[in-house]
């Protein structure tokens, strides 16, 4: 079960730093072979890449952890990057906060009633600007169902 | 290349991009890449005790092939925004058509740079959408 109480909740910041060779893993992995990820040696991020700041989340930190999903009943239903500006570079000291932003149901076409997760994080550079935020919406299932509405 | 400001008219788009198909070291290289390590997508127990019929795609693996579509057609430094919405799971054995147009050409004003706003989708060949997904990008002088 959701726990609903966990709206409101904030991690503690946290530090991310951005590597040249997690950045060409990146690519690699989604199938890129734009050379301004391979072959730049201060190379900008993929529009997904901050995906992977949970390598950065101090050990049961994760302000998801709180809201207790089911992973067996868990989907992605959706995701958004906002930059104020180019992507972060390899070298970069990002300062990330998390926070939960809303739950809500909804009845589902067919998994019964569904249970959605929002949760907005925000990455400030060395200087505290805001660089990028990444807001997810994770939907708990009623029961397992292979789906029109995430993935 | 990026595309000149000339050049991103309304209905602009990139080729069109066929991946796969797509397999469980795909899934797996993309779960070290980015440190989702959800066991639904490469432990076939766990996902059937889960009832679905075998694992299936991290949907943010997709969504990262779409905006590096993106990205490859518009300069990485130029991205603003990107979204998608996940529909259709992916399987092991998909093709997947990445897809897009520009669908607005914003003009700077009061310092704003000028950008075009894309739509974006992934498509199961053989299936449907898997990912409905819209982005803004910066057109630099």
């Amino acid at each position: 079960m959701v726990d609903a109480s966990a709206v409101g909740t904030t991690d503690e910041p946290y530090e991310m730093t951005v590597e040249r060779g997690k950045i060409r893993e990146f690519a690699r992995a989604t199938m890129s072979e734009n050379p301004e990820y391979l072959e730049d040696p201060i190379p900008p991020i993929e529009p997904t890449f901050l995906t992977s700041v949970s390598f950065w989340t101090p050990p049961g930190r994760s302000v998801f952890s709180k809201v207790k999903m089911d992973l067996r009943r868990v989907l992605h239903g959706g995701q958004e990057y906002i930059f104020h500006g180019p992507p972060p570079r390899a070298g970069q000291n990002l300062t990330v906060q998390t926070r939960v932003a809303e739950v809500y149901e909804k009845e589902g076409k067919r998994g019964g009633t569904m249970t959605f997760v929002v949760t907005v994080a925000e990455f400030r550079d060395e200087r505290g600007m805001l660089v990028a935020e990444a807001r997810s919406t994770a939907i708990e299932t009623g029961k397992p169902a292979t789906s029109k509405e995430g993935a | 290349m990026a595309p000149r400001w000339e050049d991103l008219d309304v209905g602009a788009a990139p080729e069109p991009r066929t991946v796969g198909p797509l397999n469980r070291t795909d899934f797996v290289r993309y779960q070290g890449a980015s440190g989702d390590f959800n066991p639904i997508h490469h432990d076939e127990e766990f996902a059937k005790s889960a009832g679905y019929p075998s694992v299936f795609s991290v949907g943010m693996l997709q969504a990262g092939i779409l905006a590096t579509f993106a990205t490859d057609w518009l300069g990485a430094d130029n991205v603003r925004t990107f979204g998608v919405q996940f529909r259709e799971q992916v399987w092991p054995g998909d093709r997947l058509v990445c897809s897009g147009a520009v669908i607005e050409k914003v003009d700077a004003q009061n310092g704003s740079e000028r950008a075009v706003k894309l739509e974006l989708m992934v498509e199961r060949v053989g299936g449907g959408t898997a990912i409905k997904g819209w982005a803004t990008f910066a057109v630099p002088e």
